[in-house]
């Protein structure tokens, strides 16, 4: 697809690069501090596609936060474009330009699908009802979606309800898109029908995007950047360039370079699979 | 379909002394008159003794009502389910279920929950103890044995109903998406965990999932579903050596078995989609 | 997201939590107290500046000055003890008569379909209105008192008890089928303590609805108790002491409801989170 037909490129292709450097998160517990991220560094690059994969509770719901700005970091510094959006002392407001789409759904079952995408932009009066509803239109359409938007959640499959939260995030034109395992629960066939969703909507107009997931085979099939974080404390265990061409297509699930990179990816994230797995069983005696 | 899928598992399962359980032509359906819906249709498959089957389909296509004509939940209206030769008609310990949702009993302990079958059908106190010590062992869970499941984690709860299961000698154990609902690396090493446990015991498994990963790495046999209403679409010998190692994911015989029952289910999924008159899929089309 | 962060946190507040609910619960009793204290001087404040329909209110002081007045006579606390009494014998009684009511009918469904039509057309009926009935039907005028004050009670625990036993989720009884139960390990393995949460529940309420009607029986039928002792001062016109029966009566339901809680608590021990 060309790039000018698209209606949410972000304004500037540059915008977005997201610098992580030695972040680290301690909470505060009655009994001591309980460090969740530590000296974490990481860069993205602006229209980059990361995904970030490790053990649940390691602390990547913590970085993701603190880009969001839902939550505080304890020392350290995350830079949004070269500027300091979050560090020790500063905790930037969630805004539309960092949309996250999280692993639970989060559509208002009371509204239509339509009223649901174009909720945001509308109440926050940046765009009037008739421009959110066209540009809503046109997303719709250009997913093959055109014709639920009359629909409430309820009566469409929960993979489409998915991708309208999406589209429901990309309405803002952000400049970052962060995604907290959004295809959890969902079995093979939706998954795959989500990932061609994605990866077109990401073709069409490049952005930076965070996605955090469990799924090593989702995070080389998506990403160009693959991160394996260790288990708690949070660090960048391993980072690999994927590499694959885009756009992508499923058949390239099967080719031999994919195999060659989930091979050499699979050690790395099991170990650690299995060290958050012996301490979560120490932890709970 | 289903004649070919039988006699092609006939043919790899040997000789009939070897076969444990035997599904055949099983038809069942729930409502009457206009209301009726067929769940399963002419299902015909077969586990041989000391086989691990992993059966996949569709989400809503009729695994659950397959796994509970087999526990003798239900009884099915034609055709015939039939355990080491002998008709299946109610529910019994020599093939015991592990549910999605775990039916650990809240108010018991674990000890108490493992040992529930042994006390009920009134096995000597000293040997249940005993059995029970080793089985917990095993699992890893001695010493949480006075832990409420409510105090476990999901991991835990799963092996204590494993452990549940496995101190009744069951023929046939059957596992309905045991795993679901735990994190993606977690389940990793639940499958693992079972795998060990199969691979040293034999224990003939009958394995329910909608995650094609999961039904591939465990298998002996893989049987695909059709959508509803069920049938045998297709039953794929899974040739992966045992020991199973996580490795083998990225084998070049995964990715294979992997690519072909990938694109069964999305055949599957298409038509379903096709007859329901919602095109999830013309998304896909395009690329 | 939530649960990331719970997990993280979960582990480590394990050694000490107990320091954590020492200090929950300090913070909670100052919270109290500090409410108490406000809520006393605000009656002051309301008693001195004669507040329109107010004005009757009786100062802190002189309700207290009354209280230590009487609490010194044996004839208070003989009201305690009996109304104590007639609460707990009507109570129990509700429970030994209700809880298998409630078990049969949940498990079986002709008996349901039989009792249960009855049992709706009487249930809506408040228990205040058999007050005329029961003093008329019983020879005396303490069984009156008995009896009113069990039929509070028990069409709630025997409705609840009925719910809890219909809401077991049939996956337990068919595990226990599987696992080779009989139906008399069913009932008294998978039943009752899957029930016994909402027995539980049935109680807590029951005991609540025994004082309201204890005290509307006490106060029509009653010729001791702590109804009876706020009514006959309402009669004389002494208000500070309508206040401390009152405030005899909160504290006697209170009470009554924390033992049955925590009684409940005690048979549930898988309820509790480590």
């Amino acid at each position: 697809m060309q790039q000018t037909a698209s209606v949410t490129k972000p304004s500037s292709s540059l915008r977005g690069s997201i610098s992580i450097k030695r972040v680290s998160k301690v909470y505060e517990t009655s009994g001591g501090g309980l460090t969740a991220v530590d000296n974490c560094s990481l860069d993205i690059e602006a229209g980059q596609f990361v995904a970030i994969v490790g053990p649940s509770g390691c602390g990547k719901t913590t970085l993701l936060n603190a880009i969001a700005g839902f939550d505080t970091i304890s020392s350290g510094a995350v830079l949004f474009d070269g500027e300091v959006i979050a560090s020790g002392k500063k905790q930037i407001r969630p805004g539309p330009d960092r949309v996250v789409v999280f692993q639970n759904g989060a559509l208002f079952p009371w509204k239509t699908l339509m009223e649901n995408i174009i909720y945001g932009p509308v109440r926050q009066k940046r765009m009037s009802r008739q421009d959110a509803e066209k540009i809503a239109l046109g997303l719709l359409k250009k997913v093959g979606l055109e014709g639920i938007q009359d629909k409430y959640p309820d009566e469409v499959s929960s993979g489409m309800q998915r991708r309208v939260e999406i589209l429901r995030a990309l309405i803002n034109q952000p400049t970052v898109m962060l995604l907290d395992e959004p295809f959890r629960a969902l079995d093979a066939v939706a998954k795959s029908v989500m990932h061609q969703f994605l990866l077109e909507l990401y073709d069409d107009s490049p952005r930076t995007t965070m996605f955090i997931t469990h799924d090593l085979d989702e995070a080389i099939f998506l990403a160009d950047k693959v991160v394996v974080m260790t288990t708690r404390p949070a660090r960048v265990k391993t980072m690999l360039e994927v590499g694959l061409p885009r756009p992508r297509t499923r058949d390239l699930a099967d080719s031999e370079q994919f195999r060659k990179i989930k091979e050499s990816l699979l050690g790395v994230v099991h170990e650690e699979a299995l060290k958050a797995f012996q301490s979560g069983e120490r932890e709970m005696a | 379909m289903t004649d070919v899928a039988a006699a092609q598992h006939a043919g790899n399962g040997g000789a009939d002394q070897g076969l444990l359980l035997s599904v055949a032509d099983v038809t069942k359906s729930f409502g009457e008159g206009e209301e009726r819906q067929v769940c399963l249709e002419n299902c015909s498959f077969s586990i041989a003794r000391g086989e691990l089957c992993t059966v996949i389909g569709p989400s809503g296509c009729g695994k659950s009502t397959l796994i509970n004509l087999i526990a003798g939940y239900e009884s099915p209206e034609s055709g015939s389910i039939t355990l080491e030769g002998s008709p299946v008609t109610g529910p019994g310990s020599d093939r015991l279920v592990v549910f999605q949702e775990t039916t650990l009993f809240p108010w018991m302990t674990v000890y108490g929950n493992v040992v529930f079958g042994c006390k009920v059908k009134g096995r000597s106190p000293r040997e249940t103890e005993e059995k029970a010590r080793q089985i917990l062992s095993k699992v890893g869970l001695y010493e949480f044995r006075d832990r409420y499941p409510s105090q476990l984690s999901g991991g835990m709860q799963r092996r204590t109903e494993l452990a549940r299961a496995l101190i009744n000698d069951p023929k046939l154990m059957i596992l309905d998406e045991p795993f679901r609902g735990l994190d993606a690396m977690t389940k990793e090493l639940m499958q693992e965990f079972y795998l060990k446990l199969f691979e040293e015991t034999g224990l003939t498994t009958l394995f329910v999932t909608h995650e094609l990963e999961e039904a591939i790495f465990m298998a002996d046999t893989l049987v695909l579903l059709t959508h509803r209403p069920a049938r045998v679409k297709e039953v794929l010998p899974i040739d992966l050596p045992r020991p199973r190692h996580f490795s083998m994911m990225a084998s070049k015989k995964y990715f294979d078995l992997h690519s072909h029952a990938m694109e069964l289910l999305v055949e599957e999924a298409k038509w379903a989609f096709g007859s329901e008159g919602v095109s999830e899929f013309d998304t896909v089309a395009g690329s | 997201m939530s649960s990331t962060t719970l997990k993280m946190k979960g582990p480590n507040v394990g050694g000490t939590v107990s320091t954590y609910v020492r200090n929950a619960l300090s913070l909670k009793t100052l919270e109290g107290i500090s409410t108490l204290i406000a809520f006393v001087a605000l009656w002051q404040a309301v008693v001195a500046l004669r507040v329109p329909y107010l004005s009757n209110l009786p100062y802190p002081g002189d309700v207290w000055r009354n209280f230590t007045d009487v609490a010194v006579t044996t004839g208070y606390w003989i009201n305690w003890v009996d109304s104590i009494k007639r609460i707990f014998v009507s109570f129990i009684i509700a429970q030994v008569v209700g809880i298998p009511l409630g078990l049969f009918m949940g498990m079986s469904r002709p008996f349901k379909q039989m009792a249960f039509p009855v049992f709706e057309l009487v249930r809506p009926i408040p228990p205040i209105a058999w007050i005329p009935l029961a003093i008329l039907f019983w020879p005396t005028e303490e069984l009156s008192i008995y009896a009113l004050t069990f039929i509070g009670p028990f069409f709630v625990i025997v409705l609840n008890v009925m719910q809890g036993v219909t809401s077991i989720d049939q996956s337990f009884k068919r595990a226990a089928l599987s696992l080779g139960a009989k139906p008399s390990d069913i009932f008294w393995k998978i039943m009752l303590p899957g029930a016994l949460p909402s027995i539980v529940t049935g109680m807590t309420v029951g005991i609540g609805v025994a004082w309201n009607v204890l005290i509307a029986a006490e106060m029509i039928a009653g010729h001791t108790g702590l109804g009876r002792m706020t009514w006959e001062a309402y009669t004389n016109g002494n208000i500070p002491l309508i206040i401390v029966g009152m405030a005899s009566i909160g504290l006697a339901g209170y009470l009554c409801s924390g033992l049955v809680r925590a009684v409940g608590q005690r048979c549930m021990p898988w309820q509790k989170r480590v």
